[in-house]
């Protein structure tokens, strides 16, 4: 039995954050600050002709003007990923070209941020205007606009056709699949633009140390990609920078992009003053968003449910750079078709640039968008078929012991690597959820309101196979309590409590004795950072192995103090303890007998950690609604989510990683949507006009966590944080079919939508 | 310029100030309150709640030339000598804090529901909370920690029992 482990800790971290404390990045005081402001594009797609500064650059606390005139041009990807990146590198720190309404034309740092912004409005800018392209399918065909026309990136698969990547992978033989089938169908599914909203906007500030170093604190998920980002578009080496990441204010993806933090480091070394960018609302807004993807599925099915063929096609939309732009759409396969039992499938996936906001990394990472077309066209298939849709699933996902064989022929940004499934739990999810909705129990009209009742399954990976690494170093202080330092990158999601858990139950130790610091390049090792869902696998991986280190080190010399040999001795509640005598000595006098007394040294250790495998988390998600049929409002009444994450560290802190996906992704299905006017502006960039949730908007939510033990994880574990935002889009849809007859096939089903349909009758959403 | 009195906390402040500055930029710039987060600057997103004679108000819609004579509580204020009040006590034990960001200003905006309300319905909680903006937790456990707090608080103040003695954290 575990002690600390599945023991719901309180966050380590809680205590600072309930009182306030200044942890955030923009809680900090220095001398001298700089504030930076960025005029950015009014057109979708320009050259900048000629940019005069002078006027700005007269006025009183102006510091510098930067622009593409005066700032280093150096091709790079503003994705923090492994090195080297799958992005391509097709963004400079200033262009001469600006590709969507709203991308930096120049900035200026000055004494207060209100005379930077007026400094701003006193550029004159010269621009000839380009025609622009917004729509992906245009964006592919001959003569449409070159978004990327630069001679200097690297990367691109085809710039002449806005082409940033493809990728085609076929599994079995389709033809015959399709020849099997008793039913086929083909169906056209839209996912739109949606933005993180994070609460704490990007933040970064940097200054120069005694030493002439660059520091730079900054509200990332990747310190060490930053740390290398920077040092390569700035031209000093990576030893002259060093990275800090205090708390940040949430994250689910949108910071894993480095593209302000060499601005201030620029500024900063241009005038040797603390420098700051914080992104307003509004450009918060058109930082990153998610890649809107539209997927044409063709799905063959004989009668009794077995799917025979799936053809699944993608075009997702990159916006103006190609951030993430490769790697998302991998995923959109990768982490969707494995889920299903299925000989014969072809995957096809293309990413184009378009005149609009850049997409990049978002919670579920294409899978989302994936998972809205595969589970509703297993609802449609259902219907057809004539086959309950819960009965359906239960036939056709991947159960314990098996494998697929897209696991190997996909994988991220590259080929995959062959994985059998040794945990999933998703068949008592299945069970689990539908008892606690009471699947159709209720009755389906209530006068205006019609009830629907809808289901999707789904499941995510652990890190990227082969390619993440994270680790951590422990030491021993001669109180007994121990330091943990992670380059892993607690955004929120309260990893470093769940990290400490991990070294505490590997230490035999109380939480309480294990002092966590995350996360700073110059005094933690090396870690990918937060994502891909890789820090509880991965990261905690590392943190396990290296516990274990210590703790054999702890025995050694426990052994030497009591006379006895390694085997006769556990470690047990801060002892070593002789089995043969039951003598025992405590760590704090184990850490003192080595820090003062005998063969002095310091108990220290670090491991690395990365895994050959990606296990999936699987969750099912059921959902009862009520569609008013007088306004077109979706209701969600109820929601269930079942979720097998391996052994959960901290079943409190997971949950919380549930509701928080659930929530998002409820609000994505329904409320949040980007409006462009012609230009590819955005006219809703604000909280007023782009509709989060709020706990007003809130459906009874139950969350059950169903433990399985994942060997290759720690203690069990696999990871939780994203594989729940796939769900509320296809559930919703399926219990809107359920619930009026209707099929929406494009996000998000907003009242305006739905009455449309209910009213013009038929079908709505995309083209079938 | 203006000259402005006002009580923040336990501690009466005078300033000398644009009248136009923000109540929000006055406690974080001028007297280093770092606790009040400014998530939009333009009240749609609740991280700069704060209390003001007993309401929530965001702060970055408040201007210096109103505060004249008030009482302003803001996350600091909340616990004394290291003690926490209930809210902040709720919110650790209930798994209400993720990121932290709009931990404050939820704090507080529960705090102000629960001076006038000591014991509110699910429903008046997210009512007291709806300008509170969350995108970690999904709002479950906030309203939860909100619950208990309630309960604890009731307890305290109930007269002839002992329930008014929190267990202390163990982490």
């Amino acid at each position: 039995m575990f002690k600390e482990v599945g023991r719901n800790v309180p966050r380590v971290d809680g205590y600072a954050l309930v009182r306030g404390k200044p942890v955030f990045t923009d809680d900090i005081d220095l001398k001298d600050m700089l504030f930076i402001k960025f005029l950015r594009s009014p057109h979708p797609h320009a050259i900048i002709k000629s940019i005069d500064t002078s006027q700005a650059e007269k006025m009183e606390g102006v510091a510098l003007v930067l622009s593409y005139e005066n700032a280093p041009r150096v091709p790079h990807t503003t994705a923090g990923q492994g090195y080297p990146e799958p992005s391509p590198y097709d963004t400079v720190m200033f262009d001469r070209k600006v590709r969507f309404v709203g991308d930096r034309v120049a900035c200026v740092a000055a004494t207060s941020p209100e005379v930077a912004e007026e400094a701003t409005k006193k550029l004159s800018v010269e621009y000839e205007v380009l025609p622009p392209v917004f729509d992906p399918e245009w964006a592919m065909r001959d003569g449409a606009p070159i978004i990327h026309d630069e001679k200097d990136s690297q990367g691109i698969l085809d710039p002449q056709h806005n082409l940033v990547g493809e990728v085609e992978v076929k599994v079995g033989s389709l033809e015959k699949g399709f020849k099997e089938a008793d039913v086929i169908l083909e169906r056209r599914y839209e996912v739109h633009y949606a933005q993180h909203t994070p609460i704490e906007p990007h933040i970064v500030i940097t200054w120069l140390d005694e030493n002439g170093r660059l520091v730079i604190r900054s509200a990332t998920q990747v310190p060490f990609h930053t740390r290398r980002i920077c040092a390569n578009v700035l031209g000093i080496p990576i030893q002259r920078i060093r990275v800090v990441k205090p708390r940040i204010g949430g994250g689910f993806g949108v910071k894993q992009e480095v593209y302000l933090d060499y601005v201030a480091g620029w500024i900063t070394l241009q005038t040797g003053r603390p420098a700051k960018i914080e992104l307003t609302r509004e450009e918060e807004f058109i930082s990153r968003t998610r890649h809107p993807i539209i997927t044409l599925l063709k799905a063959g099915a004989k009668r009794d449910g077995t799917l025979t063929a799936l053809d699944m096609r993608i075009l997702s939309n990159t916006g103006a750079y190609g951030s993430h732009a490769t790697t998302v759409m991998y995923n959109t396969g990768s982490k969707v078709l494995p889920l299903y039992r299925c000989p014969n499938v072809r995957f096809q996936g293309r990413v184009v640039y378009t005149n609009l906001p850049v997409a990049g990394a978002y919670r579920g990472y294409g899978a989302t968008q994936g998972y809205f077309a595969t589970e509703s066209m297993l609802d449609e298939l259902a219907e057809e078929i004539g086959m309950d849709p819960v009965e359906l699933r239960k036939e056709v996902h991947i159960k314990e012991g098996e494998t697929s064989p897209i696991f190997q022929a996909l994988g991220e940004g590259r080929e995959g690597i062959s994985q059998v499934i040794s945990s999933c739990k998703l068949p008592q999810c299945i069970e689990e959820g539908l008892k606690l909705i009471g699947w159709k129990k209720k009755p389906k009209e209530e006068g205006r309101m019609s009830r629907g009742y809808g289901c999707a399954i789904m499941m995510q990976g652990s890190g990227i196979p082969a390619i993440d690494m994270g680790a951590a170093l422990i030491k021993m202080n001669e109180d007994g309590s121990f330091n943990l330092l992670v380059g892993a990158t607690d955004l929120g999601t309260g990893s470093d409590t769940i990290l400490a858990q991990i070294a505490a139950e590997a230490l035999k130790v109380p939480t309480k004795k294990i002092i966590v610091y995350s996360s700073d390049t110059d005094l933690t090792p090396f870690d990918v950072g937060a994502y891909a869902s890789s820090t509880t696998y991965i990261s905690g991986g590392a943190v396990l192995k290296t516990a274990e280190r210590v703790l054999e080190e702890i025995i050694r010399i426990g052994g030497e103090m009591l006379n006895e040999a390694e085997g006769e001795l556990i470690a047990k509640d801060a002892q070593v303890i002789s089995k043969r005598t039951g003598r025992s000595v405590t760590y704090e006098e184990i850490a003192k007998n080595s820090l003062y007394e005998r063969d002095q040294h310091q108990i220290i250790g670090s491991m690395s950690h990365i895994s050959s495998q990606s296990p999936p988390p699987f969750a099912a998600h059921f959902v009862e609604l009520l569609v008013d049929r007088g306004t077109g409002k979706v209701k969600v009444e109820r929601y269930v989510a079942c979720v097998d994450c391996g052994t959960p560290i901290n079943p409190k802190l997971a949950e919380g990683q549930v509701e928080g996906s659930i929530i998002n992704g409820i609000s994505y299905a329904l409320t949040e949507q980007f409006i462009f006017d012609k230009n590819g502006r955005m006219m809703n960039a604000s909280f007023q006009d782009y509709k989060i949730f709020s706990a007003m908007d809130i459906p009874e939510l139950k969350v059950v966590l169903i433990p399985s033990h994942e060997p290759s994880g720690p203690f069990g574990a696999k990871s939780v944080g994203e594989v729940n935002i796939n769900g509320p889009c296809p559930a919703i849809a399926n219990a809107i079919w359920d619930a009026i007859g209707i099929r929406f096939r494009e996000t998000p089903f907003t009242p305006e939508r739905i009455l449309r349909a209910l009213t013009l009758g038929g079908s709505s959403g995309a083209r079938t | 310029m203006i000259k402005v009195k006002f009580k923040v906390n336990t501690e009466e402040r005078e300033i000398v100030t644009e009248p136009t500055k923000t109540l929000l930029e006055i406690l974080r710039d001028d007297l280093g309150l770092r606790g009040t987060k400014e998530g939009c600057g333009k009240g749609e997103c609740g991280a700069c709640t704060v209390i003001m004679d007993g309401k929530p108000v965001v702060s970055c819609l408040v201007l210096a030339c109103q505060l004249a004579g008030c009482q302003i509580t803001t996350i600091e204020g909340l616990s004394r000598d290291g003690k926490l009040d209930p809210v902040q006590e709720a919110f650790i034990e209930e798994g209400a804090v993720q990121c932290g960001f709009c931990t404050p200003g939820m704090i507080l905006s529960a705090k102000a529901l629960l001076m006038g309300n000591q014991n509110p319905t699910d429903e008046e909680i997210k009512e007291a909370i709806s300008g509170n903006l969350c995108r970690c937790t999904g709002y479950i456990k906030i309203i939860k920690a909100i619950q208990k707090a309630a309960k604890a608080q009731r307890a305290a103040l109930a007269p002839n029992t002992s329930g008014g003695t929190r267990k202390n954290r163990d982490q």
